[in-house]
């Protein structure tokens, strides 16, 4: 064994370490950097849960809420409407939100927590390229959507139309029905838009 | 499958070439000593800035209403935000100690002196570059440090050409345009000058090659059949490797100020710019930060203003004549003689001193006496350069370096 | 050793004398400040401190960069922040702005009470530990108040029914504190409770603090040990160099 061989091994074993530990300080450097980019405190600060007043909301109407930054809707519909949407199923591309996203206890038809089924909250945003669809809710002819539309939403960019569940129909460009953020009733026409628990 | 992809890339663009010529065949003298880490680490601090920079521009606002709350909000709410600020304002600080250090390397080596002489000059332009980089950035805090300092720096202009002052400042005091002109030179003109003039003084340096302690132009001895210098090694992996134990040394400094005193005793970020800046209220004592203080001790040492105005653009402009000032026979202060030697010890005290003057207060008694003989003594060193260069007893330059 | 090195290190040594120097130079013409203890990782402190800084600072002073969540930080929940914090009936995501406004402030006090966000970063703590313990009675001033390291100050001493009543009596030049009825607390307590209210205010300036004392210990030592293999690294390399 001669002394070059040996001082070879040495060498590169250090070289190994060196780029191995080196590196690992590099990407542990790199770190706070790639974490700064995320939502500052401030920005979770002010995407707590908001409180929404509905006792003023008549049905038949609807009312926008900031929520994060999104316009979270509070629809509040009419017997009417709410039949309606049992006869949609044959009209939707998801009709049961199996592959949508709510909470677990708003999957139903109305896409309503059990108890509060007349009162639909959604994130008003399109689920195709994130506009903010307009309200068509009353159903016929009266905004220009055909004689038989049974009432909802429809988008102004791409023309993806949802039911009053926010359901979308079949052949839209959006692929999903709109998503239903974790709300919870607080009581005393109260609603907590944003926490899934009361005072959460 | 590696040097087929190297191949196709080589065959349109000189990879293969570059790293050669600049590294794994750029022969430089082999007795580097501790001296020569500083212009890899002021590569390594421009770098640092330029990245955390990029990253505080993401949250900073450029507005007169929100600069110093959007200063704060990058300390409080965004993660890790406190970090990279830190980074940043240490950053500014370490970027002049090591060019400092990396100046003091050329004079106490010669390193400016013919065939370097362009070399100097860039560099003297990249140490310009980055005083006007610090200027403006200092600004962007907009805490009273920011403000005043300012004020006082655009008045010198005001001195010399109202007009001109109007124009810098695009209000009739510093307000909110200035702010956001001078964050347009912070993070985008001033940086591209800089980069652009670190891309040349490195071309300038592999032109003619590096200096070393001895003074020694390593070119002039070279294997008659490699014609490879004798005392050249290839900078890759030796100065590499080499280099890699001064990053990490200089990060140990660098990161033990930012965990254990990031304000630097107040010298790097000052108590009195965590005061928003207010135009109606001048705090107590306002002095610039550390690195401008010995410029700003001769500005204030000498009792007329456009004399002082003069007296401190020439302390910073005469470091470029440098290279026809010294007129001695040999480079490297190892071989010169007693009198150069006394000269640049005189000169080196001056200027700390000068900084030290330039922190305190003008109504201490000894202040201004003091920063005048400093003034005298730091301008005589360069005025009576060609003099005792010549004078000097030099001794003998070996032939080769020594170890 | 070359005269380089031996210049290298005459220069770090200056550097050294002159920080010192500086420090020695800026303590020179003020009164000798008291060492506040400040700890950032005692969290029963600064929720103390937090408690008092509701209880008698923001009635006047604001701290508006800073959202009530940042007490959260203290190791409290959202319910201790709500109850027992926040005295008004702002919200968690509230920044902690104070409803006196600048104008009444003025007429009342001559000057508006600064806000409080970066307070301990202009100061300092010790300033401020050696501030609030220095008040003394003085009919010359007009809300009878003055204080020993900042003289003919606008605030009145809103502590004093818990530290009691000082008076500056004068001793060659050099004026010292007497504490002449005792208040509420003892003057140990009255220490702790301001060294209590300092350490938050420290706390309120930089909420990193923390954060940064501890994670430098994990990247010095971490590059303390890269240093050492870069160093082995170098050494095998240059083995090669006579």
């Amino acid at each position: 064994m001669d002394k070059l061989e040996t001082d070879r091994t040495r060498r590169r074993l250090l070289i190994g370490t060196t780029s191995v530990v080196g590196g690992a300080g590099v990407v542990a450097m790199a770190t706070p950097f790639v974490l700064s980019m995320f939502p500052s405190a401030r920005a979770k600060a002010a995407g707590a849960p908001v409180e929404v007043d509905i006792s003023k909301l008549e049905p038949g109407m609807m009312i926008t809420q900031e929520w994060r930054g999104q316009p979270v809707w509070v629809v509040h519909r009419t017997p009417a409407m709410m039949e309606q949407l049992t006869k949609n199923a044959h009209l939707l591309s998801d009709p049961l939100s199996d592959k949508s996203d709510q909470p677990e206890n708003c999957k139903n038809v109305y896409r309503a927590v059990p108890g509060h089924e007349p009162i639909l909250v959604v994130v008003g945003i399109c689920t195709h390229l994130g506009c903010s669809p307009t309200e068509k809710m009353r159903a016929g002819n009266d905004g220009g959507m055909g004689t038989d539309w049974p009432g909802g939403f429809l988008c102004p960019c791409h023309g993806s139309k949802y039911d009053l569940s926010a359901r979308v129909f079949k052949g839209m460009p959006a692929p999903l029905n709109m998503r239903v953020p974790p709300h919870v009733y607080l009581g005393g026409n109260r609603l907590l838009v944003g926490a899934d628990k009361k005072g959460g | 499958m590696m040097s087929q992809v190297l191949g196709w890339i080589d065959a349109r663009f000189p990879l293969t070439k570059v790293w050669k010529e600049h590294l794994a065949e750029y022969y430089a003298p082999k007795n580097f000593n501790f001296w020569y880490y500083f212009g890899s680490l002021a590569l390594l601090v421009l770098v640092l800035q330029l990245v955390t920079g990029i990253f505080l521009t993401m949250n900073y606002k450029p507005d007169a209403r929100f600069a110093f709350a959007s200063v704060e909000y990058i300390m409080r709410d965004v993660d890790f935000g406190w970090l990279i600020r830190y980074m940043h304002s240490t950053g500014a600080s370490m970027f002049f100690m090591v060019v400092y250090l990396h100046m003091m390397r050329g004079i106490l080596y010669g390193s400016y002196r013919q065939p370097r002489e362009l070399l100097w000059i860039l560099g003297m332009f990249i140490y310009l570059c980055l005083m006007a980089e610090a200027f403006f950035g200092y600004l962007l805090p907009w805490g009273q440090m920011s403000y005043w300092g300012a004020q006082v720096i655009v008045s010198l202009v005001d001195a010399i050409s109202p007009e001109l002052a109007l124009w810098i400042r695009g209000d009739y005091v510093i307000a909110d345009a200035t702010l956001n002109r001078f964050f347009a030179f912070h993070v985008i003109a001033i940086p591209l000058i800089l980069v652009v003039l670190v891309f040349l003084h490195i071309v300038a340096l592999h032109q003619v090659g590096s200096n070393n302690p001895d003074g020694i132009e390593i070119k002039a001895k070279k294997d008659p059949v490699t014609h490879i210098p004798l005392d050249g090694i290839p900078f890759h992996p030796y100065y590499t490797v080499k280099d890699i134990v001064g990053v990490v040394g200089f990060l140990m400094v660098y990161f033990g100020i930012i965990f254990y005193a990031p304000e630097g005793g107040g010298f790097f970020l000052e108590e009195n710019n965590f005061i928003p800046a207010d135009p109606l209220k001048t705090p107590p004592h306002i002095a610039p930060v550390w690195y401008f203080t010995p410029f700003y001790a001769i500005l204030r040492a000498i009792p007329q203003k456009q004399m002082g105005i003069a007296a401190m653009g020439l302390a910073v402009l005469v470091f470029f004549l440098l290279p026809w000032l010294d007129r001695g026979i040999v480079k490297s202060i190892r071989y010169r003689g007693a009198l150069y030697r006394w000269a640049l010890g005189a000169f080196v005290v001056a200027f700390l001193v000068l900084g030290y003057m330039g922190t305190l207060e003008p109504t201490v008694w000894y202040v201004n006496p003091v920063a005048r003989v400093c003034t005298a003594v730091y301008f005589a060193f360069f005025l009576l350069m060609p003099i005792f260069t010549r004078l000097d007893r030099t001794r003998a330059v070996p032939d080769r370096v020594t170890t | 050793m070359t005269i380089s090195s031996i210049l290298l290190r005459w220069t770090v040594a200056f550097f050294l004398a002159l920080s010192l120097g500086t420090s020695c130079a800026v303590a020179e013409d003020e009164v000798k400040l008291d060492r506040a203890p400040v700890d950032s990782s005692n969290l029963p402190s600064l929720q103390r401190g937090a408690q008092h800084f509701m209880n008698y600072c923001m009635t006047c002073h604001s701290a508006h960069l800073a959202r009530f969540d940042l007490l959260e930080q203290l190791g409290l929940s959202d319910k201790q922040v709500k109850q027992n914090l926040i005295l008004t009936d702002a919200k968690l995501a509230d920044y902690m702005t104070v409803v006196l406004n600048n104008k009444d402030a003025k007429n009342w006090f001559g000057v508006p009470p600064p806000d409080l966000s970066v307070e301990a970063r202009v100061r300092g703590a010790d300033w401020l530990y050696t501030y609030l313990r220095s008040f003394y009675r003085d009919d010359q001033r007009p809300n009878g108040w003055n204080n020993l390291i900042f003289p003919n100050v606008a605030m009145p001493d809103v502590l004093w029914q818990l530290q009691g009543q000082q008076i500056l009596q004068s001793q060659g030049g050099a004026g010292h504190l007497v504490l002449i009825q005792r208040g509420k607390m003892s003057a140990q307590e009255y220490d702790q409770f301001v060294g209590d209210l300092v350490n938050f205010l420290v706390f309120l300036s930089e909420p990193s603090r923390a954060t940064r004392l501890h994670i430098g210990v994990w990247v010095l030592g971490f590059l303390v040990v890269l240093f050492f293999i870069a160093r082995a690294l170098k050494h095998e390399f240059w083995k090669d160099i006579h």
